[in-house]
């Protein structure tokens, strides 16, 4: 921010009334900037005024939308637990999964790797950040799939469940949690380990109980934007989760989450001011809470808990 | 009258030892599952790709309605003249096909390699009976033999699925002969507006918020906040805004389904990334720089436009080709504003029915014939091939400009 370069004088100011171009750019600038603010207000109106509809129709009591256990839009079943139940089911099964890995790929990287080896090791996770949810989709559905069936069994493991979809989905938000720990890692003061190598700690002990607490926070907000991610990761469940809601704990049944829920609604021919319609709108909403809580609390934690060191 | 402190002392002594001994060993423990979730990370990675190439190579199994031999004695349809090949299609096919081929394109009018595919498709008309991985092609050879010998007359061939008629070719509901070229040019039209309209704002936005903004302003604190908020927004809800606003609200303007609406929506997706890169890249020109442009009687404008843009601009240009590759892997926002699921026409104008390559592998792959596992395969390479040259390309102009700047 221009606080940043207090020191930067400002004295064009005197000259800013007889130069009216540069008044129009300034302008223009604004209505730039200001135009992320209309989206913001486009995605909450649309989902509001839509959700408005879904929760004014006489079928429709938000208190069943809120408590029931079936979703069946057809027979009038619209309990939102199946589909969130199957998003907290993938997203748990990818935050246990990416978790553990990324914070040691973390810790790895920033305090045990070389230079070297860190400079060829973080392009490679970088790659894995960047390739398309899609292909990830198609890795669940080819690979992580019949790898579970041979791993369980046919008639254990279904052909669509959420295991797989909440594995890879692990692998997708793994390298989000690497890189966001390292930073975190690497922000701590070389003194701080110094001081507790002169202690006589050994280097698991400082790395494990010096340097990853004084990064606490910096871990916290990767845990929670690495799960605001997976809450709204689409195309692997869309491809690998199952295609129907399913109230389930099991995780080798199929089981349609919030997203993928959405994503098959409205690739089918929809029509407006349907029940289809306004509904994917509704869980829409509910999904863009939930994530904007998350995000908002992450920037919370980084804010109050972080250490500012000298 | 000592014996018992120093016992005491060597037993003490080896207690110590033995305490670090334990250290060590729990250090050298740990530092094995650092590099054991490492090496689980890389080879995801290298699992992920491998699996992409097993399927895309291996053993197919076809049989042919009619032998290419009967037809020519060659065996090979480029030997054929045009009229020959006219010939063959008429003498073979229904006059209401025939009709319908006129009334798309002339026959007399096509060339042969268009009449060939022609003969190919409708009258040789191969059909897949069964594909194989490469793994399966390389281990599992008895097996595919013995497939083979269940059918008969049917030709055991190795099929890389990733071909040049796999490029050119449209689409096609059976998986040999399916293509990628409308959902490439879609794609491709999908970059020039995506870069047509999140380009300008985005780095106009950094600029304000980076050169103009006051930070004790309520309205600037707003802007930011709300961007960062905006970048952590799942991409289907921003489909949802596309389906609401430019699909139905603005369906006059943008003619409901098409590529505008989404190239639109994909803009507004990636906007906040590339705000967020610009600034950062805006952040980083030194404070010197715009000084010394007031110090000779400069503007504001003047000093960004001059220096403060020409300084930071590869940066900017960077975060913008990576911000647009994340774009052109996009699916979910575009299945939701409505991608088209069957079209075989180019898409000739910006209010064209769309499809792109991330739509295209969803599709393939969430259908459960084997062979469009294959297809889905070749068309996930030719993504990752088109996303590696723009992030490529990123490095080279980055170079090439930094070469060239003065500071």
């Amino acid at each position: 921010m221009s606080d940043s370069r207090g020191d930067t004088p400002r004295q064009v100011d005197f000259s800013r009334k007889t130069r009216t171009h540069e008044q129009v750019i300034q302008w223009f600038l604004f209505l730039c900037a200001a135009l992320s603010i209309l989206v913001t207000i486009g995605i909450v109106y649309e989902l509001l005024k839509e959700s408005w509809l879904f929760f004014g129709d006489p079928e429709v009591s938000l208190w069943e939308f809120v408590s029931g256990t079936e979703w069946q839009p057809v027979i009038g079943q619209l309990g939102i637990w199946p589909l969130l139940s199957a998003t907290l089911m993938t997203s748990s099964i990818a935050i246990l999964v990416a978790f553990p890995l990324g914070m040691m790929v973390a810790v790895y990287l920033s305090e045990y790797a070389s230079p070297q080896v860190r400079g060829t090791l973080k392009p490679i996770l970088e790659v894995l950040a960047g390739i398309p949810t899609v292909v990830y989709g198609y890795f669940a559905v080819t690979f992580m799939t019949p790898l579970l069936q041979s791993i369980f069994g046919n008639d254990i493991v279904d052909v669509y469940n959420t295991a797989s979809a909440g594995i890879v989905m692990g692998i997708l938000i793994l390298p989000l949690i690497s890189s966001m720990t390292e930073d975190a890692l690497s922000a701590v003061p070389r003194s701080l380990r110094e001081a507790s190598f002169a202690l006589g700690s050994t280097k698991m002990e400082t790395s494990m109980q010096i340097v990853l607490p004084a990064a606490f926070s910096g871990i916290a907000a990767a845990f929670i934007v690495a799960l605001s991610r997976a809450v709204g990761e689409t195309m692997i469940v869309a491809l690998a989760a199952g295609a129907g809601p399913n109230f389930t704990l099991n995780p080798f049944e199929g089981a349609e989450t919030l997203t993928g829920y959405i994503v098959r609604i409205s690739g089918g021919d929809i029509s407006y001011n349907s029940i289809d319609y306004n509904s994917i709108f509704a869980l829409g909403l509910v999904l863009f809470l939930i994530t904007l809580t998350l995000n908002i609390i992450s920037r919370r934690i980084v804010e109050k808990y972080r250490e500012v060191y000298e | 009258m000592n014996s018992a402190p120093e016992a005491h002392i060597t037993h003490r002594h080896e207690e110590i030892m033995a305490n670090i001994q334990r250290r060590r060993i729990r250090g050298k423990v740990w530092q094995v599952l650092f590099y054991l979730a490492t090496t689980i990370a890389v080879l995801a990675l290298v699992v992920l790709i491998l699996n992409i190439f097993n399927s895309v190579f291996g053993y197919v199994l076809i049989q042919n309605e009619v032998e290419p031999e009967t037809l020519v004695a060659s065996g090979n349809l480029a030997d054929m003249q045009n009229t020959e090949l006219i010939a063959l299609l008429e003498e073979n096919l229904s006059t209401g096909l025939i009709r319908r081929f006129n009334s798309e394109e002339l026959l007399e009018e096509r060339t042969t390699k268009d009449l060939a595919l022609l003969v190919q498709q409708r009258i040789i008309n191969p059909t897949i009976i069964e594909s194989w991985s490469m793994v399966e092609s390389i281990f599992d050879q008895d097996a595919i033999r013995a497939t083979q010998a269940e059918y008969s007359g049917a030709v055991l061939q190795f099929r890389s699925w990733l071909t040049a008629d796999f490029l050119r070719s449209p689409q096609n509901p059976r998986p040999q002969f399916a293509g990628i070229r409308t959902a490439f040019l879609g794609s491709l039209w999908m970059i020039l507006i995506v870069m047509a309209v999140s380009f300008p704002i985005g780095v106009a936005s950094a600029i304000y918020l980076e050169e103009y903004a006051r930070a004790d302003k309520w309205y600037n604190r707003i802007i930011e906040v709300n961007i960062y908020n905006l970048a952590g927004v799942p991409s289907i809800i921003f489909g949802l805004l596309g389906l609401a606003i430019f699909v139905r609200l603005l369906g006059g303007l943008t003619q409901g389904r098409t590529i505008i609406s989404a190239g639109m929506t994909l803009a507004l997706l990636i906007l906040p990334i590339i705000i967020i890169n610009s600034r950062e890249a805006i952040k980083a020109v030194p404070a010197s720089l715009r000084e010394s442009s007031y110090g000779i009687g400069a503007t504001k404008w003047q000093t960004i436009w001059h220096h403060v843009l020409p300084a930071s601009f590869d940066r900017i240009l960077t975060g913008t080709i990576l911000a647009i590759s994340r774009a052109v892997g996009e699916t979910a926002p575009l299945v939701v504003v409505g991608a088209s699921t069957f079209i075989t026409v180019d898409p000739d104008s910006i209010f064209s029915k769309f499809t792109t390559l991330p739509i295209q592998i969803y599709q393939w792959s969430a259908r459960p014939q084997e062979q469009f596992r294959n297809v889905a395969g070749a068309a996930i390479i030719v993504l990752l091939v088109l996303m590696l040259s723009m992030n490529a390309a990123a490095i080279i102009t980055r170079n090439r400009i930094a070469k060239n700047r003065r500071v």
